[in-house]
């Protein structure tokens, strides 16, 4: 029964999405009110979602195996977590996952905004209902995920271990969060086309709502960046694969559209341009769920490859991109821009950032999609790798950290005063953090190098727009984009320190021998096996040491059986200035043993960096929701800005 | 705005989707081609595996007639079945020449005793030289000569009672 329930409630909100989209329609076209109607139907179909994910919940938790797809993506002997997780780690759960964010927000936009005109309102829960129609009709018709199968096996066929960490309980459903959160800014920016209401107004109903997204993203991010890291066993953060990239191409667009999106609702200026980001931002998470979900490209994360579901999403995609593009086409030149302003003035830093953020946004995307593209017309296979990306995308990505630290200075519309002079201190850390390098560092490449001196840079100058102020009495909002904009410099010192000191060995090693790496000795004790729940493992017992007393590390090989598979659990260990980590292989005839160390000074300053961002994206909209709730008048804006 | 530049994301949308419905159209090949094919047999000369059998060199290979060489081996598992299919194929008018790799010699008597022995010369790779100039990963693996001593296909994994025409097909290609 609870299958039928949640397949039940399913249909149901489809219909409701179908009569939804008909309502917009119908509003569009007469004058009959039906905002009080619409904005309930959204509530509805979103509760009716959340009640077919929680349906989904339970037949997973209860590992009911009359269910195909818990048959084939579970086991009994799972810990409960996983079994929980496992709803979202295969193709149905996850597409579900989505439609349920997709349609919940429509369900927030309809209950909590206030702010947007009834009219645009209206065409962009239509809109949104539209989105949600598609992925209901993908659901129903090809991943249905409550198929029954008849008779019951008596158990699952288990799921994939890579899978079986507390990471794949955040890293998906965060992930989604920020994908689909993007799908309200695409919706009101389609709302706001068809009704030709783009104005200051619509900015600031939009922004908390890219604000959320873009955290979401933010966090899912790094803590994917994270997994891959510990659990991949690689000791690399980042590899430019495609799935990577699909998520940083959303990420790029909602970061360029969160500044945007401050122009136009501070002084009315970029209405195409913002409008043109909202669409492309959710444009490039479909594009993502595509690439990911239908498997055209070559990928480590080779989830689910299916050309049937990758035709249906491909038509989802055309049809919603397509229609979106065709509607600026045609209403773009009907926007009026807004106040015109100066060379040197807060808007030309934000339109440099946004030009900044597209062209490593075309970068990212032409690097993903380019081996597609020639095969496609020459048939010659090619991979597109970091090489490329680091070198293209690198030293852009470095001008934008420096103008980071300019921008928030300047002042809207013309900048008289000498906004230079207020980062002497800022620019002389930089350049002694260059000499620093250049003189106890003599060896490492130029990227690193200006990396490390950027960081510096930019961590002092983010800082600059609370000095000459009582920071306790600045905006909450600008103490989140101080936040966040230091949490740049940290990440970006974290991704240079690493590129520049880690240190590596990779060795056949018998037990009682000594390896050094870094500043550390470490000498393999011994080798002993292990068991959990549902895998067995070799487990290797390390000595560490520093200067000070030795210290044991254990990494393991896990051996699951059901399915057979093994993994590499890496055993990490952290200091203030970096991390040691050993990964254990396999064993040679001799009795040696592969073991594979690094030490990564500083690494941990990526995440740190990326949580710090996105802790200054919620900071920034705590501001603009405890503001609007204290009912500021025109004059805290102002403020904001000052 | 102009017109050109409002039409643009639409340009560009229908480039993508070109590119993506032509992936989704036509799936990636992931068959690797060996480098070989095409090129002459690397010169080589092996001694007799096996007392009383001819030795196995690249010249034996160019005779005007097309030539599957198999490399294998007595410990290797998918041999066993393989070695069986290579019969067929020598029923059936193929010329098999073996390259028994890193092998006993009493082992490959038994092998071939209980196995069958679809093989004209065999040669002894004691050291894995022949079969690593012949670009060969793992046993078992064959290779179709054409009369010139020209590699025409390497065929990666044993040969299975399905790929039977296939092989026939390319020595009848090579002749």
């Amino acid at each position: 029964m609870i299958a039928e329930t949640g397949l039940a409630a399913l249909w149901l909100a489809a219909g409701l999405a179908a009569l939804q989209f008909v309502l917009m329609v119908l509003a569009l076209r007469t004058e009959v009110d039906v905002g009080r109607a619409i904005r309930s139907i959204a509530v509805v179909q979103g509760a009716l979602t959340l009640l077919a994910f929680a349906m989904l919940l339970l037949v997973f938790s209860r590992s009911d195996m009359s269910v195909a797809l818990v048959f084939a993506n579970s086991h009994s002997a799972k810990p409960f977590i996983y079994k929980v997780a496992g709803a979202w780690g295969n193709h149905e759960g996850s597409m579900l996952l989505w439609v349920t964010i997709l349609s919940a927000a429509g369900a927030c936009l309809g209950l909590l905004s206030r702010r947007t005109g009834e009219r645009t309102l209206v065409a962009a829960l239509g809109a949104q209902a539209a989105l949600a129609l598609g992925f209901y009709a993908f659901l129903l018709i090809a991943s249905n995920p409550f198929a029954r199968l008849n008779p019951a096996p008596p158990d699952g066929q288990g799921l994939n271990p890579l899978l079986q960490d507390p990471g794949l309980a955040f890293h998906p459903p965060t992930l989604y969060l920020g994908y689909v959160g993007l799908s309200v800014a695409f919706s009101l920016a389609v709302g706001a086309l068809l009704t030709g209401q783009v104005d200051a107004r619509l900015a600031r109903a939009m922004r908390p709502w890219v604000l959320g997204a873009w955290i979401f993203l933010t966090l899912g991010i790094t803590a994917g960046s994270y997994w891959a890291y510990y659990e991949l066993g690689w000791g690399g953060y980042w590899f430019w694969d495609p799935v990577e990239n699909a998520s940083l191409m959303p990420w790029l667009a909602a970061t360029a559209l969160l500044h945007s999106i401050n122009v136009l609702a501070a002084r009315g200026a970029l209405k195409a341009w913002t409008m043109m980001l909202a669409v492309i931002a959710f444009s490039m998470s479909m594009v993502g769920t595509f690439l990911v979900r239908s498997g055209v490209l070559t990928s480590v994360h080779a989830f689910a490859i299916d050309p049937e579901r990758g035709t249906f999403l491909l038509g989802l995609l055309a049809i919603y991109v397509g229609a979106a593009f065709t509607l600026f086409a045609l209403r773009g030149a009907s926007l009026k821009e807004g106040t015109p302003f100066e060379l040197v003035s807060r808007e030309s830093g934000l339109v440099i950032n946004n030009l900044l953020l597209s062209v490593v946004l075309g970068i990212v995307f032409l690097g993903t999609l380019y081996p597609l593209f020639v095969e496609a017309l020459s048939g010659e296979k090619l991979s597109v790798g970091a090489p490329y990306f680091n070198a293209v995308a690198g030293p852009l990505a470095l001008v934008l950290a420096v103008l980071v630290g300019i921008g928030p200075l300047l002042a809207w519309r013309r900048e008289r005063r000498p906004v230079l002079k207020r980062l002497t201190v800022p620019a002389l850390l930089g350049v002694a953090a260059l000499l620093m390098t250049i003189i106890l560092a003599p060896g490492i490449g130029i990227l690193p190098r200006l990396g490390l001196t950027v960081a510096a840079f930019l961590a002092s100058a983010s800082i600059v727009p609370l000095i000459g102020r009582n920071p306790l009495r600045a905006p909450i909002a600008t103490w989140g984009m101080v936040v966040a904009h230091f949490g740049i410099a940290i990440a970006l010192a974290g991704m240079a320190a690493n590129a520049a000191f880690s240190s590596e060995r990779l060795a056949v090693v018998k037990p009682g021998e000594t390896l050094n790496v870094g500043p550390w000795l470490v000498q393999l004790q011994g080798v002993m096996p292990a068991a959990g729940k549902n895998w067995t493992a070799i487990e290797g017992e390390l000595r560490a040491t520093r200067g000070q007393g030795p210290l044991t590390l254990k990494p393991q090989t896990h051996y699951y059986s059901n399915p057979p598979t093994e993994t590499n659990e890496a055993a990490i260990d952290t200091f203030w200035n970096g991390q040691l980590y050993t990964v254990i292989g396999k064993p040679d005839t001799s009795g040696g043993w592969q073991l594979r160390l690094w030490w990564k000074p500083f690494v941990t300053l990526i995440w740190l960096g990326g949580a710090l961002i996105a802790l200054g994206g919620a900071l920034a909209l705590l501001g603009r929701i405890w503001l609007r709730r204290r009912g500021h008048g025109a004059g805290w804006r102002k403020e904001l800005y000052a | 705005m102009s017109r050109g530049l409002r039409l643009a994301p639409l340009a560009l949308l229908l480039l993508l989707l070109a590119g993506l419905v032509w992936r989704l159209a036509t799936p990636v090949d992931t068959t690797v081609h060996s480098k070989l094919e095409g090129q002459a047999v690397p010169a080589f000369d092996l001694p007799a595996a096996l007392p009383g059998r001819p030795s196995l060199s690249s010249p034996d290979l160019a005779t005007g007639q097309p030539h599957l060489v198999n490399v294998f081996a007595s410990w290797c598992v998918p041999c066993i079945t393989e070695v069986r299919v290579l019969q067929q194929l020598k029923a059936r008018g193929a010329a098999i020449e073996g390259i028994a790799v890193r092998d006993r010699r009493d082992d490959l008597a038994d092998f071939l005793a209980r196995n069958g022995d679809p093989y004209d010369r065999i040669g002894s790779d004691a050291q894995s030289r022949v079969q690593i100039a012949l670009g060969s990963s793992g046993v078992p693996e064959s290779f179709v000569v054409d009369g010139k001593g020209i590699i025409r296909y390497q065929h990666v994994g044993p040969i299975e009672a399905a790929d039977v025409p296939m092989i026939l097909a390319k020595l009848e290609q090579a002749r």
